[in-house]
């Protein structure tokens, strides 16, 4: 563009450097790349840095993976141990099983690398799953970004397998175990369950092709499909432009931040320094998975307090909440001939089913009960959408719940009470945990907004009582500044929408379900304060200020 | 529902009803002032931001030397300790920590000390304008008259079914990933070969056990006797063959019909298999002669035929029919006689199997 623009004087560089540079660009077009991008402005908010850090993991990820790959062997061809960790010499085991012995044991820097890319790897899925809560709570799901959640989505569920095909690898124990537990799950599908496990083990379990294949998916299928939704993810980040918290300046129509260049490049890029930084740190100082201490896979032994990588948590606390047998019923039924075993299907697909769908479809569902078709850049304080919070933290408290199920064991260990008990306690709260947590979130972002609504009004207390001369003791309170009211008015309290007749005049069944969802949506909802209530506050003494809004409220009806 | 802080919610105010959109709002009063920070106004605090940069940057190459100090300078032979492996691995990974951390912190503290801060405003644009949707529509329609896909249906149609039958070579070449299933998982090693009945032997070292070992109160993993001989499959068939041998007081076993046989002197034998989804039942709790398994905590009372008391099995474990020879050994006098392991849809039809 640069110098084909000016074509009358062609551009002559001066330096070195400069006649590379405009040799690319003459051939690439970088200027007008630069041009767009150089200066583009990203908000700062200290919660957009979960984006980032499952971001730069992933480069760890693919960085000390890739050292990994140059050294393991994904064989399960029998061998024995003659490394130099003694307490396994001479033992059986496989060959993937020795080679990652040998990356831990004999390769210099091996064990670091193993623990930065197992540590990484939990903090990929955990960032992923605080980021997408993030997206949740401030609403940043909606138009045009509804797409951009679903690509999160399919990030998140891609990462949970990337991890358990990677976890699989070494072939130890602990893991071996959780393939056990896979291939029995597979087992429960009806109708194709066996096939599918034998056909993914390559006959019975354990066979000998599980770990070669779970390897060709964790370095290259899955990897690559994580590439792909990352480039989407971004892509579709810069269509959108980033989202930004309301404040004073900040509306639907512009971004502000700061520019790509210098400050924000400069941020984000020293960020992926310092989580790479903190990774190497936990690495260096925490052990992490230390396979040798589980020995070769074998179907016989198994430790007692077996957990599996947490993200596959709350899979796993599901089945061990279901009960097997109540009184004398039995879930695993025998139907023509055939066994369905529902105290194994059921929790091993329900629940997750379940959080996947609503995850997925959540957009769509807001949208259709608020009929909501604007486009929102500035995000929702929490606060500010009590049901949509009370929402995400019921289905939060249940993942939680079957979370805390995986460990019961050790909470019934480390806490020395029945594992029974806990069980008991745990499957309760399966039930009422979301319940409860709905209403109390409910409640409590409600009690938040009105506290808004009073500083406000009446300004924020400054801890100063003064005596007044008739003996009354006033605390003091201080106006806020235009900025920082602003910030607690500056919101939109939409209000239920009442069932609306379609292009016929008829008002439809599922119309007037929409309304009654859209009643009970922005039911208790809490108004900003507005200019003339303030003004009402002021012009009166602080009960008498409460009373002139009320009346003129009620006159305003 | 509960104690609204102004009073009730209709009254209060604080709860807005339909037409509360209407009402006047505050002005935004725009950007906030900007705040210079000490580096903007005291060339001296910009000055000392300048040396804490490079302060950092600084410790990043001792980290770095950190590094390669202690990859070189340890070595691991094969007389190495573990003791050596953990501080090369914590030198090592102070050194990353470093070098990145302080690259990282100086860059950021450079950024936020030294570069602008202040916060620019940039309009945002239609993703999509109605001129482009209008000139998209136009396009797509002459490509869709250029192709004449319309006018041609017989060229729509046999396209679509080509299309519709061409993946399918690609589903069934996955076909030779696994053998069929037939009824590998309705037999394990404990059925009698040629006659000879299995001994029970010790897991891992496969020697034999005899009858008179087995005291009351004991535990025993048993593994077939062979097992550790087979060339081949060695897992596959310790995976459905595991044991759990254990002697109890005759008196506290409840044997049902058909079983009476099945165990000697109160020796008895169960798949170690949990029927829930395949873990080893590997815990055994004496006293209570409860089974549990530690990955779901499916629980097994032995003296009741290892039915199921707790958690999400809701099967009891298969029992190994187990007598002893002439020379005292422990041996099983048949398979298992319904499958082991985790229930899966042919199940049943595998029981009636075994039994007919």
């Amino acid at each position: 563009m640069s110098a084909s623009s000016t074509a009358e004087v062609p551009f002559v560089p001066k330096t070195k450097v400069g006649r590379i540079t405009n040799f690319v660009d003459e051939r690439v077009g970088g200027s007008g790349i630069l041009r767009d991008f150089g200066r583009k402005v990203f908000p700062d908010h200290w919660s957009f840095m979960f984006g980032e850090v499952a971001l730069y993991s992933f480069v760890i990820l693919l960085m000390s993976g890739t050292f990994l790959t140059f050294f393991f062997d994904p064989s399960m061809a029998e061998t024995h141990y003659t490394g130099s960790y003694t307490p396994l010499s001479n033992v059986e085991m496989s060959v993937a099983y020795n080679s990652s012995l040998n990356i831990s044991f004999d390769i210099r820097g091996g064990l670091f690398f193993r623990q930065v890319h197992h540590w990484s790897a939990l903090l990929f899925v955990a960032s992923l799953g605080v980021h997408m809560l993030r997206v949740f709570f401030t609403g940043a799901f909606r138009k045009p970004r509804e797409m951009n959640w679903v690509v999160g989505g399919v990030l998140l569920i891609l990462a949970m397998a990337e991890g358990f095909t990677g976890y699989s690898l070494p072939d130890d124990l602990l893991s071996g175990n959780g393939l056990r537990i896979i291939d029995g799950v597979i087992k429960s599908i009806p109708v194709i369950g066996t096939y599918i496990s034998f056909f993914l083990f390559g006959g019975e379990f354990p066979g000998t092709a599980i770990i070669g294949r779970l390897y060709v998916l964790h370095i290259l299928l899955v990897p690559a499909m994580i590439l792909l939704m990352i480039v989407i993810h971004l892509f579709m980040v810069v269509v959108h432009k980033h989202t930004q918290y309301p404040g004073p300046g900040r509306n639907d129509g512009n971004v502000v931040g700061y520019p790509l260049g210098p400050v924000y490049a400069a941020k984000a890029g020293g960020f992926f320094f310092i989580v790479f930084g903190v990774v190497a740190l936990m690495a260096a100082m925490f052990t992490i998975n230390p396979i040798w201490n589980y020995g070769p896979y074998d179907p016989s032994p198994v430790s007692a307090g077996t957990q599996p990588d947490w993200y596959i948590g709350f899979v796993d606390g599901a089945l061990r909440l279901m009960p097997g047998v109540v009184n004398d019923f039995h879930f695993e039924y025998i139907i023509f001939g055939h066994v369905l075993t529902l105290n194994v299907l059921l929790p091993a697909l329900v629940p997750a089913g379940i959080i996947f769908t609503v995850l997925f479809t959540y957009p769509w569902i807001e949208r259709w009960i608020t009929k909501d078709d604007r486009e929102h850049h500035v995000l929702d304080r929490p606060r500010n959408a009590p049901t949509r919070t009370a929402i995400g933290v019921a289905g939060f408290t249940w993942y939680c719940v079957m979370w805390a199920a995986a460990g019961s064991d050790l909470i019934a260990t480390h806490f020395h009470v029945a594992l029974n008990d806990v069980t008991y306690w745990l499957r309760t709260l399966f039930f009422l945990g979301p319940i409860i947590a709905f209403m109390v979130t409910k409640r409590v972002a409600l009690a938040l907004q009105r506290k808004d609504r009073e500083i406000a009004l009446h300004g924020r207390e400054t801890g100063r009582i003064v005596r007044l001369p008739h003996g009354e003791f006033i605390e003091v309170h201080a106006p806020l500044d235009d900025y920082k009211h602003y910030k607690l008015v500056g919101f939109e309290s939409p209000s239920p929408l009442p069932a609306q007749p379609n292009e016929h005049g008829v008002v439809t069944r599922k119309e007037k379900r929409r309304a009654a969802l859209s009643r009970w949506f922005f039911e208790d909802r809490v108004a900003p304060a507005t200019p003339a209530e303030l003004e009402a506050a002021h012009g009166h003494g602080h009960h008498e200020a409460i009373e002139s809004v009320e009346e003129q409220k009620s006159l305003s009806h | 529902m509960g104690n609204h802080s102004d009073g009730s919610p209709n009254h209060s105010g604080t709860v807005a009803t339909a037409g509360q959109n209407v009402v006047e709002k505050f002005q935004d009063p725009g950007l906030p002032p900007h705040r210079l920070r000490p580096a903007d106004t005291d060339p001296r605090a910009a000055k000392r931001a300048e040396r804490q940069v490079a302060i950092l940057f600084g410790i990043s190459v001792i980290g770095t030397v950190i590094f390669l100090v202690s990859y070189f300078a340890i070595d691991l032979g094969q007389d190495s300790t573990i003791a050596t492996i953990r501080t090369q691995n914590l030198l090592l990974g102070l050194g990353t920590a470093f070098a990145m951390l302080g690259i990282g912190t100086g860059v950021v503290h450079w950024a936020k000390a030294l570069m602008p801060d202040h916060e620019v405003s940039e309009e945002r644009h239609a993703i999509r304008t109605e001129e482009d949707r209008q000139a998209a529509v136009r396009i797509v329609e002459d490509i869709v008259e250029e192709t004449g896909i319309k006018r041609r249906p017989l060229i729509r149609n046999t396209l679509l079914g080509a299309v519709a039958l061409a993946p399918l070579p690609a589903l069934a070449v996955f076909g030779d990933l696994g053998p069929r299933p037939d009824d590998k998982l309705a037999h394990t090693m404990w059925a009698p070969q040629d006659g000879k009945l299995k001994r029970l032997t010790r897991d891992p070292d496969g020697t034999p056990i005899k009858a008179s070992d087995v005291t009351i109160g004991s535990a025993f993993h048993v593994i077939p006797e062979g097992l550790n001989e087979l060339k081949e499959g060695k897992l596959n068939a310790k995976a459905k063959a595991v044991v759990l041998l254990m002697r109890l007081n005759p008196d506290d076993l409840t044997i049902s019909k058909g079983r009476e046989t099945w165990s000697y002197n109160g020796i008895v034998a169960y798949s170690k298999i949990c029927t829930h989804v395949g873990c080893p039942v590997a815990l055994y709790e004496q006293q209570t002669h409860h089974l549990l398994c530690p990955c779901h905590q499916s629980t097994f009372d032995l003296t009741k035929e290892c039915k199921v008391i707790f958690g999400p099995a809701s099967r009891p474990l298969p029992q190994l029919p187990i007598s002893v020879d002439a020379e005292g050994y422990l041996v099983a006098t048949s398979d298992f006689k319904e499958p082991v392991g985790p229930s899966y849809w042919e199940r049943d039809e595998h029981e009636r199997l075994i039994n007919s």
